[in-house]
């Protein structure tokens, strides 16, 4: 394996992405002709996070909480209904023209769905170099070719397979094509929007593997969004955990997986089926009662109350902000927070 | 929450309610016959313009009444198209049986007319898919969908079946089910979703539930919800269960013996606590060290190297061989049969003990 690019010369654990009080609001509109809107989807609703220089900050959160909306917010897909965010102290969202491009290059996306991501009529090859031809400055045009066969060497990835086609490659491979393309611009972060999920267990670990080799060799900084909380507790640093619209709980691995003080957090760790079929009756699981409700009409207050066995009055009126609590110094938006009796009968 | 398994060599937590709602069933394979439901040696290709894809090659396996088998195997490892040709839906052409049998109380479907199998299918085995939202109609309340089974095949009027289906509603646990019978599917969230296909499965009261990833495409919370109902369902309506899956957590907290499928064929085939213990094929061994774990971080992954293999050229001897950490000359040769190992597991690899004993690897 390869690694041309040097690692940036630059501080690892200083923020590079900072974002602040993002809110992302869809409207629902009504009427044809005269549309008037009747009210707002609230995806993303006040989001704060600082992302440091080569850490992975996973974010986790059950489908509809607005992790992906997040994540096309960051890569600029869609802009917010208010809100900052900075990268490398530059503001992603008042940056217009070159400026921008300069900003995009330097942050790439890896999609879930390996299927439909890859163009299935354009090469291997053309689709790793397409980059290249929207920022031309990353490579001249005579080393392009050499430069993707480089960027397959290091997906791990025969360099000869640059005239083949998407469907001539199986899923894990394919994802290892999308992680090629996000490197070609050598950004220094990469989303990645549920990256593994579809992928079968024994390909899932290649892939993760993978991800953690080039942030080691390259340096890169990742937000890593999924709903499979081993993944996440794997390869993440720090994790945010979201509920409709609203990180919850913000903490490292060992803060979030071993000291959660917020019930959510706490409901969704114990629902995850441990592969240990002696531990089956003492898994102590919490059992969420009922759906999600709709991010158009949350509850007010705290928006888990509705199916939080600790609710009060005062959780229907007062919204919990998300800072340290007395339970444990990591923040975490529950005015009841605290640590969970371990094995105790739920 | 509790659930019920035979409770061979396990010492489980005193329980006396389900207990006594099931009789224990033995895990061990017992002689010609006395299955519920047994597939043997079954074989099933897909013609297909590029070739003869070999989709299932050889796979046995049995069903007692009351317990529950899980089915484990990665994409196109056969273990949905098992159950499809259990169901009598495989589309033919392109799929072809080519040989085996499936023996339902002794009988084999496989050479009953469509009619017969008519009978069978609903009444005595029913399948739950993974993808709610496709296999409900949309353009139907799901009251209606409920009831369209009980007034075909159960002969139901129109206002019996109404109430059943309410009735059916809220032993799946729907809550306000009378209100909600008029709703379309895209009304319901994922989970109602679910809850709704098996309320229409369970209406004829089979006694075998086909359950394909059936929370594959769900919340981790909610997915928590439907594998208990199921639990529960499985338990008062004492039916059996073949829960087909690729999630080694879910089979872990659900499942009485487990089938490991790998290129159509079973490669493994133990209870679930012995298979988790001292897995006895590398590839079941590669797969439970490949996920990563939520009660500890760990350190890399160990992978199991390289691509399940192409259906229509399997590799010869061991079709593992080309991925196997134990590959010896014989696994290229010589096609391994199942190796007894007692305890009722078997093992599709030359060298079963020595995996099943090997700790280090």
């Amino acid at each position: 394996m390869t690694a041309p690019a040097s690692p940036p010369k630059k501080v690892r654990g200083e923020p590079i992405l900072a974002v602040e009080n993002l809110v992302k609001h869809f409207p629902i509109t009504r009427g044809v002709i005269f549309q008037r809107q009747i009210g707002a989807v609230r995806a993303v609703d006040g989001v704060s996070f600082d992302l440091r220089r080569g850490e992975t900050l996973g974010i986790v959160g059950e489908s509809g909480c607005g992790k992906s909306t997040l994540a096309r917010l960051l890569m600029r897909l869609e802009m917010p209904t208010s809100g900052a965010a900075t990268l490398e102290g530059r503001d992603l969202f008042a940056a217009r023209g070159g400026e921008l491009r300069r900003l995009r290059r330097n942050m790439q996306m890896v999609l879930q769905d390996p299927y439909t991501s890859l163009n299935p009529r354009m090469t291997v090859g053309d689709i790793i170099g397409e980059p290249f031809e929207i920022h031309p400055g990353a490579a001249p045009r005579g080393s392009r070719q050499r430069r993707v066969q480089e960027l397959l060497d290091m997906v791990g990835l025969s360099p000869e397979h640059i005239n083949r086609y998407p469907h001539q490659f199986s899923g894990g491979q394919r994802q290892r094509i999308g992680i090629a393309r996000a490197l070609a611009l050598r950004p220094e972060v990469i989303v990645c929007d549920e990256p593994v999920s579809a992928l079968d267990v024994s390909i899932q670990a290649q892939v993760i593997n993978l991800l953690e080799q080039l942030q080691d060799e390259l340096g890169l900084s990742y937000i890593f969004i999924a709903h499979d909380l081993s993944v996440v507790r794997h390869i993440c640093d720090r994790v945010a955990v979201m509920y409709l619209g609203r990180i919850v709980e913000l903490g490292t691995e060992e803060e979030i997986y071993q000291r959660a003080t917020h019930p959510y957090t706490q409901a969704l760790l114990s629902a995850v089926p441990v592969p240990d079929p002696e531990q089956r009756d003492s898994q102590n699981m919490i059992r969420l009662i009922g759906d999600v409700p709709s991010p158009a009409n949350p509850p007010s207050g705290c928006r888990f109350r509705t199916r939080c066995w600790k609710a009060q009055d005062v959780c229907a009126t007062q919204d919990p902000d998300t800072v340290p609590r007395a339970a444990d110094p990591h923040p975490s938006a529950c005015h009841f927070a605290e640590l969970r009796e371990p094995a105790s009968p739920s | 929450m509790r659930r019920n398994r035979p409770t061979r060599g396990s010492e489980r937590k005193a329980d006396p309610v389900s207990q006594s709602a099931v009789q224990p069933t033995p895990a061990s394979p017992t002689p010609e016959g006395g299955h519920l439901l047994e597939v043997r040696d079954l074989h099933v290709e897909f013609r297909t313009g590029e070739g003869v894809a070999k989709v299932i090659n050889g796979v046995s396996y049995h069903l007692d009444a009351g317990e529950t088998l899980a089915v484990l195997g990665e994409s196109g490892s056969g273990k949905s198209v098992t159950a499809q040709a259990i169901m009598g839906i495989l589309d033919t052409p392109p799929a072809v049986i080519r040989s085996g049998q499936i023996r339902y109380q002794g009988r084999d479907l496989l050479t009953q007319s469509e009619e017969q199998r008519r009978q069978v299918r609903g009444t005595e085995i029913s399948m739950i898919f993974q993808d709610a939202l496709s296999a409900l109609n949309p353009t139907f309340p799901v009251g209606w969908q409920i009831g369209e089974t009980l007034r075909q095949r159960a002969g139901m009027s129109r206002g019996d079946a109404r109430r059943r289906a309410i009735e059916l509603m809220e032993l799946v646990k729907i809550p306000a089910a009378a209100s909600r019978l008029g709703d379309y599917p895209h009304q319901f969230s994922g989970g109602m979703r679910q809850r709704v296909m098996i309320a229409m499965a369970l209406a004829l009261n089979p006694k075998v539930l086909i359950a394909d990833e059936p929370t594959t495409a769900l919340d981790v919370t909610v997915q928590a919800q439907i594998m208990d109902l199921l639990s529960d369902l499985r338990r008062d309506l004492r039916m059996a269960m073949i829960l087909i899956t690729h999630d080694l957590g879910v089979v872990a907290g659900v499942a009485d013996r487990i089938a490991v499928m790998y290129a159509g064929r079973i490669v493994e085939h133990a209870d679930v606590r012995s298979l988790y213990k001292a897995p006895a094929h590398p590839y079941t061994k590669g797969l439970l060290k490949s996920i990563p774990r939520l009660d500890f971080q760990g350190q890399q992954l160990s992978t199991i190297r390289g691509l399940p293999p192409n259906l229509m050229r399997i590799p010869s001897g061991c079709p593992f061989h080309p991925r196997c950490p134990y590959v010896q000359q014989v696994c290229v040769d010589v096609v391994p049969h199942d190796l007894v190992l007692g305890d009722g597991r078997t093992s599709a690899c030359h060298f079963a003990q020595e995996v099943r004993d090997d700790r280090a690897r």
